[in-house]
């Protein structure tokens, strides 16, 4: 048993809200994300925020710190695109090691800086790790519906580097998200698995699916129970849902969760849906209030923000979430009792 | 640790495809559908040696569609590269939601086919199947990898030794595999499922005798000793010496099955068309094979053998088989509803009427019995609808012969509940309503039927009247939606709680929810087919109704809440700006074929054989519902056979038909001058153009569209006035001339199924007359396609020059438009078709449309239009806007 897990046990733990949205607002320029070795790589690299941690770390720890101060226990490394198959758009696949191992290495430095102040509050990394840009059971041309662009043994060839650079950098928990296609997630989890049993170690591991639209599925068509099923071969800190939906929209599709799953459940919602013009405009009390919904249901473990979604709306769901009791979750965590 | 100490977080077997399949000990037996078996199946093994994954995926289609729960891939064939042929297959699985909905079961022997198809698939799955075979070390590799793949296994009973072949090699084998998988690999062991071998039986060698015993014995021991562990098997092995006779065959599987089960055997590979019903074998085989199956005497095998000759010898000529007539009568009655037999029921009723005190007594018992034993069948999926519609017919007919007895006893037989229909007011459509009807009287509820046009107000009498538990509306055409909103608002002011049900081809769930349900503060709810309509009716009279109707109360309101949310987010364009995006067609150097016969042509008893050509079955089908693309369908392994003897019962009825010429086809169509002005079309009674006849209106997309797209109008397929004179036409076709007296002798007949037989069949006729005319104008009245010869095949694709969109249909949905066509072309006069107040055609078996004949015509569908247009439609078409509101209210992108 960890102490994440235990931790669980009798408090809601907040998690960060967006990256994106933040780092948007320092309006970076090409040469923000370059570096001395990166100075002649002929493609643009703007825009390949996972690269900041590098070029700007200054931006990246700011942030982490500003998700901390707002009261979250949990940042996320800055590593949504940190594998070679989604860093194959720049030609970055070389870097991706040293992209995650520096990701994981200034969240964590930011969490010493909090746990030396507050010790008795104890912070946490989670290793994101993002769906990629290619779909293991869908194929991207309709005409050719058998056709893949990525095969299981490629994405878990890459999640696998992912996951190691994550633990070598210091993670404390490994974050499977946004998943779009289960066996994405399958591949990912295969890996853990893998370096699980490699390392002689237990590697509390967060996963977290996307429902995309009212159909209630994932856009590989599964339903939130189907999604559930699939991934829960091994022993999850949490299983949860984020992204695409606003908290409002969420919310019938958690409730399948916490009524079928044996671990935490968890939700980073977005805030809200996006807008005519693509941007998120809930503000941190109305989506404080749907959350609210979710505390009073008792649906949640663990709760944060996906996309739009920023530290005053952070500060606002960790304000609620400490008047709340966590969902009991009917069967602790390990069940290994050998 | 001992496996037996060993704690269960749950006992509950779950598997996934697109969607969950949750296996509990109360679950009943799943199925697993076998047929995309290449060792199994010559046929599929066919399909795909010569690369046809197209048609295989229709038989793995088929195997969902029949009821499989779980579906069995297996490409272990010598000629074939397994493990592409397993990933190939598996992808195009991924794409075919119907299919992917079920968790698939990855069958070979080869390892590296089962890991190639674990890599495929995105739910939980299940591996068949892996063995101590070759030594406890490569077992438990294999197993931990599956586990981290996340799928359950199958376990042969099979080990160094060699395959477990008695009842103590069986569960020693599965005892050392479970506890090695629970212990060592921490397994879960409620994911383990074991095959203990199903062996075949009458094989002539004696130690083969206690093959089926051994394997029920085996899994009665496994159920008690190895907790959360499921067993399964491969059945059709058990009659492997009887092959080439399936009335033996079925009879096997069917008795291994009912006696597996009963030993706790919890899923198996079968093929679901190759099991008889347990309790229809007949006694004397059932009982030649029970000696067999249970090892029950010495000489079992030889006595099933010689059996097995005369059984082989009816099978085959499928003389009738009348020794069912020597049965007690309530089997008799049984029998007779069960096979939808009605040659004999008067006899058997009348000798049920004096057996029993009462007639009632002979409908609420043996009766209604049987048609309980149908309507599980149906409900299970073992009857097809057909079936259940001629086992209605017989039931009628016995009740028929009962009524005057009963009338004199004045008694009401103890129902589920009285159910009113009624197709609404404005609508002719009833097929569909009275299927629900049949299923729902099978089902032990009490129809009344008040048939078709029925204003709200009959309704609502009749329903007050009977005190009705229950009113379902029907209808077809969308002005049909606005009379059911106008019915749950007439029930809320007279105070009403009976539930409303909704049903009918252009209803949905979500204008139930969003226009009627508001309307009306008691359970409104959408029935998507008669299948549903029984499910739903006995929760609706449960007496858990109250927390029934809330659940689908709120279900509703969520939808509705997220259908304002989305209707608010989608994006329209200003009709103006939509007119400049119209279909782009170029009218310079515009030439026309002139129409060789302008004005008007009638066509009066068209000849029905001539017709018949051109009918497209699978529509046929689908009315019956039977799916499947004809003529494929017969061949269809699970609806094939029902399939075929409908088809053989339309084409005796259309014999009869076109021979005693028992329906008239009758038709007009109409060419004329005309251009397009806008959005309208004129049209004229010669070049001239000084004598305008009528002006069509047509209405044009206003969804916002990608780059390139175009808004359509189908106004935009006629050629501007500046671009020269334009011809366009109209036609309306018959096939129902004299439906009615047919319709009056079934009903009086009590003969459901000819009703709902002869009504599909004029439909059929009707489309194909719409369809032959079509052929007619193109390459004879108007001419512009004389050199064209396409086939039936082709025709039903649509390869021709131009279209014909009917009003009320996506591309030009304002029925009352259809008003204009009839006073163009005299349709009432020229052809005996009547149009109802909300603009149906009487006959219901009746086609009415456009013809364009610009090669870039095509179909489309309007979509929602805003205000800004249905301003300027009521403009151009003289009325006020809420008239315009009302006919056009499923197509507006605002609330009214």
């Amino acid at each position: 048993m960890n102490l994440i897990s235990d931790i669980l046990k009798y408090r809601i733990l907040v998690l960060d809200g967006a990256m994106g949205t933040m780092i948007q607002r320092h309006k970076l320029e090409e040469e923000d994300f370059r570096n001395e070795d990166l100075k002649d790589h002929v493609k643009p690299l703007k825009g390949n925020n996972d690269l900041l941690s590098i070029t700007r770390p200054d931006i990246i720890k700011d942030i982490h710190r500003q998700y901390f101060e707002a009261g979250a226990d949990i940042v996320e490394t800055n590593t949504f695109s940190g594998t070679t198959i989604a860093q194959a758009d720049y030609d970055l696949e070389h870097i991706v090691y040293e992209l995650n191992f520096k990701s994981a290495h200034i969240a964590k430095e930011v969490v010493q800086e909090f746990n030396e102040r507050e010790p008795d509050k104890p912070r946490f990394v989670a290793g994101a790790m993002g769906p990629t840009n290619r779909t293991a059971s869908i194929s991207p041309d309709v005409n050719d519906p058998g056709f893949r662009a990525v095969s299981f043994e490629d994405l878990r060839i890459a999640y696998k580097q992912q996951a190691e650079a994550l633990l070598d950098g210091g993670v404390d928990i490994l974050l499977v998200e946004t998943i779009f296609d289960t066996l994405n997630a399958k591949a990912a989890l295969f890996a853990i698995d893998e370096i699980q049993e490699e390392r002689g170690i237990e590697i509390p591991i967060m996963v977290s699916g996307t429902i995309t639209d009212a159909s209630g599925r994932t856009l590989s068509g599964q339903t939130t129970e189907a999604f559930l099923i699939s991934i829960s071969h091994l022993d999850l800190l949490s299983v949860g849902l984020n992204c695409a939906l606003g908290a409002r929209q969420l919310r019938p599709y958690l409730k399948v969760l916490s009524e079928n799953s044996d671990s935490n459940v968890s939700a980073h919602p977005n805030a809200g849906l996006p807008n005519e013009f693509g941007q998120y405009d809930e503000t941190p009390e109305d989506m404080a209030e749907q959350i609210k919904e979710f505390l009073d249901d008792s649906l949640v473990n663990i709760i944060g923000g996906c996309c739009g979604t920023t530290p005053e709306h952070i500060r606002a769901i960790a304000d609620l979430a400490k008047k709340y009791e966590p969902r009991i979750v009917d069967s602790q965590l390990s069940t290994v009792d050998s | 640790m001992n496996a037996a100490d060993h704690k269960l977080s749950t006992t509950q077997l779950v598997l996934s495809g697109l969607e969950p399949l949750v296996i509990t000990p109360e679950s009943n037996f799943v199925n697993v559908g076998e047929r995309t078996n290449v060792t199994g199946s010559r046929k599929f093994a066919r399909l795909i040696q010569e690369d046809k994954y197209d048609e295989a995926l229709d038989v793995a289609l088929d195997q969902v569609r029949g009821g499989a729960q779980i579906l069995d891939v297996n490409m272990d064939e010598g000629m074939l590269d397994g493990k592409a042929a397993m990933v190939k297959f598996l992808n195009l699985i991924a794409s075919e939601p119907e299919i992917a909905r079920i968790p698939v079961m990855i069958d070979s022997s080869k390892w590296e086919i089962i890991e190639a198809g674990l890599q495929c698939i995105q739910g939980k799955g299940v591996v068949n199947s892996i063995s101590l075979k070759e030594g406890e070390e490569l077992f438990k590799k294999q197993a931990r990898r599956i586990k981290r793949y996340g799928a359950a296994i199958v376990v042969m009973a099979f080990d160094e030794k060699g395959q477990a072949d008695t009842y103590e090699r069986r569960i020693e084998i599965c005892e050392r595999s479970y506890n090695v998988l629970v212990n060592d690999v921490k397994f879960p062991p409620q994911d383990i499922i074991f095959d203990p071998n199903i062996f075949p039986v009458a094989t002539g060698i004696e130690e083969h005798n206690n093959n089926a015993l051994d394997f029920f014995n085996a899994t009665k021991w496994i159920k008690e000793n190895l907790p959360g562990a499921k067993v399964s098997g491969g059945v059709s092995n058990v009659s492997f010496s009887f092959r080439g006779n399936n009335v033996v065959r079925e009879a096997m599987h069917s008795s291994f099955l009912f006696h597996g089960i009963k030993s706790g055997m919890d899923m198996g590979i079968v093929n679901a068309g190759m099991i008889e019903v347990y309790d229809e074998i007949p006694k004397d085989l059932l009982e030649h094979v029970e000696d067999v199956l249970l090892n029950r005497r010495e000489d079992a095998t030889d006595r099933l053998l010689a059996f097995a000759e005369n059984v082989k010898g009816q099978g085959i000529k499928k003389k009738e088989d009348l020794s069912w007539r020597e049965a007690e009568v309530e089997e008799r009655l049984s029998h007779a509803l069960v096979k939808g037999i009605i040659d004999f029921i008067d006899e058997d009723t009348e000798e049920a009427r004096a057996k029993y005190s009462s007639p009632l007594k002979v409908i609420e018992g043996p009766l209604m019995d049987g048609m309980n034993v149908v309507g599980d069948l149906f409900g299970s999926g073992k009857m097809f609808l057909p079936q259940v519609v001629k086992s209605a017919r017989v039931m009628k007919k016995s009740v028929a012969y009962l009524t005057p007895y009963l009338e004199k006893e004045k008694a009401s037989g103890s129902t589920k509940g009285k159910i009113l229909l009624a197709t609404v007011k404005g609508d002719v459509h009833d097929i569909g309503k009275n299927i629900v009807g049949v299923v729902m009287a099978c089902n032990n509820f009490e129809i009344e039927d008040l048939g078709v046009m029925v204003p709200a107000e009959k309704i609502l009498d009749r329903a007050e009247e009977i005190n009705a538990d229950i009113i379902g509306l029907s209808g077809l055409i969308t002005p049909s939606l606005d009379e059911m909103v106008n019915v749950a608002e007439e029930m809320s002011k007279r105070k009403m709680k009976t539930p409303l049900l909704i049903g009918g081809a252009t209803t949905s769930r979500i204008h139930t929810a969003v226009k009627i349900a508001p309307k009306y503060d008691h359970s409104v709810i959408h029935v998507l087919d008669a299948s549903k309509s029984v499910g739903v009716s006995t929760s609706l009279l449960s007496d858990k109704a109250a927390e029934y109707s809330e659940l689908i109360k709120s279900e509703y309101i969520e939808l509705a809440e997220s259908h304002k949310s989305r209707t608010g987010s989608k994006n329209y364009i200003p009709y103006s700006n939509a007119k400049k995006n119209k279909a782009e067609i170029d009218w310079s150097g515009f030439e026309v074929d002139v129409p060789l016969k302008l004005g008007i042509t009638r066509f009066e008893g068209y000849d029905l054989t001539e017709i018949r050509k051109f009918i497209d079955w699978t529509p046929f089908f689908s009315t019956w519902m039977l799916k499947g693309k004809f003529p494929a369908i017969l061949e269809n392994q699970t609806v094939g056979a029902e399939a075929k003897k409908l088809f053989d019962d339309a084409q005796s009825m259309l014999d009869d038909i076109i021979a005693s010429k028992k329906l008239k086809a009758n038709a007009v169509v109409g060419l004329f001058p005309a251009n397009s002005i806008g959005d309208d079309v004129p049209v004229w009674e010669n070049e001239a153009k000084d004598n305008e006849l009528t002006r069509f209106h047509f209405l044009r997309q206003q969804g916002k569209k990608a780059e390139g797209i175009s808004n359509n109008s189908l106004a935009d397929f006629v050629a501007p006035v500046d671009a020269g004179t334009d011809y366009f036409g109209g036609f309306a076709v018959t096939a129902g001339i004299g439906i009615e007296a047919l319709i009056d002798a079934y009903k009086k007949e009590h003969d459901d199924y000819k009703e709902i037989m002869v009504k599909a069949l004029a439909d059929r006729l009707a489309e194909a007359f719409a369809e032959l005319m079509h052929k007619k104008v193109r390459t004879g009245v108007w001419g512009y396609a004389s050199e064209e010869n396409l086939d039936n095949e082709e025709l039903i694709k649509e390869k021709y020059q131009g279209i014909r969109p009917a009003p009320g249909y996506p591309a030009c949905p304002d029925h009352t438009e259809k008003r204009l066509l009839f006073d163009l072309l005299e349709v009432e006069k020229n052809t005996g078709i009547e149009l109802t107040e909300s603009f149906a055609m009487y006959p219901a078996s009746s086609v009415s449309g456009f013809y364009f004949s610009h090669p870039e015509a095509k179909y489309f569908g309007l979509g929602k239009i805003g205000k800004d247009q249905v301003q300027d439609y009521a403009t151009r078409k003289q009325i006020s806007v809420e008239e315009v509101e009302k006919w056009l209210a499923p197509n507006l992108n605002y609330e009214i």
